[in-house]
């Protein structure tokens, strides 16, 4: 019982201050699931976002059922996603019904401002620390280049990025392999 | 609040759940069609709905389900049950994902396929971060002349607080951050 209050928690509080999408969410995730309750590594938190990408849905839900279900079967998966939704269900409640101009107080659009600057520190690091982990070679360096420049032009959708990775990833994987059994 | 409408709701909200791939913005088409087929909101409303829900913590995916389930039902259970009919498909296909993919863990093509995607990963995070970081910097959103000093001091400044006390929880920056913006008036 007492994991799946632990997950509904953890989930709830990463809702609850994760401001601007997805990736946002990643440095809490990092600090509270990997750090803290040990639930999963760097590489994994990597892994999953990635099969979030290419599935249905919102990646925040995606990764949090991913850990839960890791946890604790189907109800954990879906403890974990209750845990994600539950601060947003209070806070728009609440804002549609007494502050409908919500996003046009200026106090509300000085912190969004400043906590912005946040987002881009807090990114940053996660980041740097992914990079470290997840980039281990040249041909790491190569795909991270490349989906870079794919990915903030915009050039192809996300998806099209996640599958050729994973294609690269597989071929450079079996020339290697080649290579070694040739020796 | 009628049943048909509810219904009308859980079908709407699993149906985007379902097909809408790559996060929150991509659940904008799925509302523009509400509009069209059922009327439950203006255009005017989805506008202060998207701002609304970029403005309020958690997943913009999330917050437009409930906003649109609480106006329209004028209820809090309307925005719990919109905002559950959306993940509904997540969870169901997250679970049937996360069963296989214990199963071929150790599977050398799975590995192999991890290998070349944690990269690719890295990089749509620091591109999303790049993203947040030209906003910050420019005035005007894009690459430009037109630079924000204050914010770049700022930024400079948190940086080297975070890495002097590398154990900072990211919640407490955030909360700084916000109060640095009202005091500034950035």
């Amino acid at each position: 019982m007492k994991i799946y209050i632990e997950l509904f928690l953890t989930f709830a509080k990463i809702g609850a201050f994760t401001f601007g999408g997805g990736y946002a969410m990643l440095p809490m995730l990092q600090k509270e699931v990997v750090d803290k309750k040990h639930w999963a590594t760097d590489e994994e938190i990597m892994d999953y976002y990635a099969v979030g990408q290419c599935t249905p849905g919102v990646i925040f839900v995606n990764t949090a059922t991913f850990i839960g279900y890791y946890q604790k079967g189907i109800i954990g998966g879906i403890i974990a996603t209750l845990g994600v939704v539950f601060p947003s269900i209070v806070i728009i409640s609440l804002i549609a019904s007494i502050l409908q101009n919500f996003a046009d107080i200026e106090i509300v659009q000085h912190a969004l401002h400043g906590i912005r600057i946040a987002v881009c520190i807090l990114v940053l690091n996660a980041t740097l620390k992914l990079f470290k982990t997840g980039v281990k070679d040249l041909t790491g360096i190569i795909i991270f280049i490349l989906s870079l420049v794919l990915t903030y032009t915009s050039i192809v959708p996300t998806i099209v990025i996640v599958i050729l990775s994973a294609i690269t990833g597989i071929l450079f994987s079996y020339i290697k392999m080649k290579k070694g059994g040739s020796k | 609040m009628s049943l048909q409408l509810i219904f009308q709701l859980i079908i709407a909200f699993f149906k985007t759940g379902l097909f809408a791939l790559g996060g929150g913005l991509a659940t904008i088409p799925f509302l523009y069609e509400m509009i069209k087929d059922y009327g439950w909101f203006t255009k005017d409303m989805l506008m202060n709905m998207i701002a609304v829900s970029e403005s309020t913590p958690g997943p913009m995916g999330v917050n437009m389900a409930t906003y649109v389930g609480f106006h329209t039902t004028n209820s809090v259970i309307g925005g719990i049950v919109t905002t559950l009919s959306l993940v509904a498909p997540s969870i169901i296909i997250i679970c049937i994902v996360a069963h296989f993919l214990q199963k071929f863990k150790n599977s050398h093509w799975v590995q192999d396929a991890f290998y070349g995607l944690r990269p690719a990963v890295c990089a749509m995070i620091a591109s999303a971060g790049l993203g947040i970081l030209v906003v910050a910097v420019f005035n005007n959103g894009e690459i430009s002349w037109d630079i924000n000093f204050l914010n770049i001091i700022l930024l400079i400044v948190m940086y080297l607080f975070c890495r002097k006390f590398n154990k900072l929880h990211p919640i407490f920056i955030v909360c700084i951050c916000a109060c640095l913006g009202i005091v500034f008036q950035l």
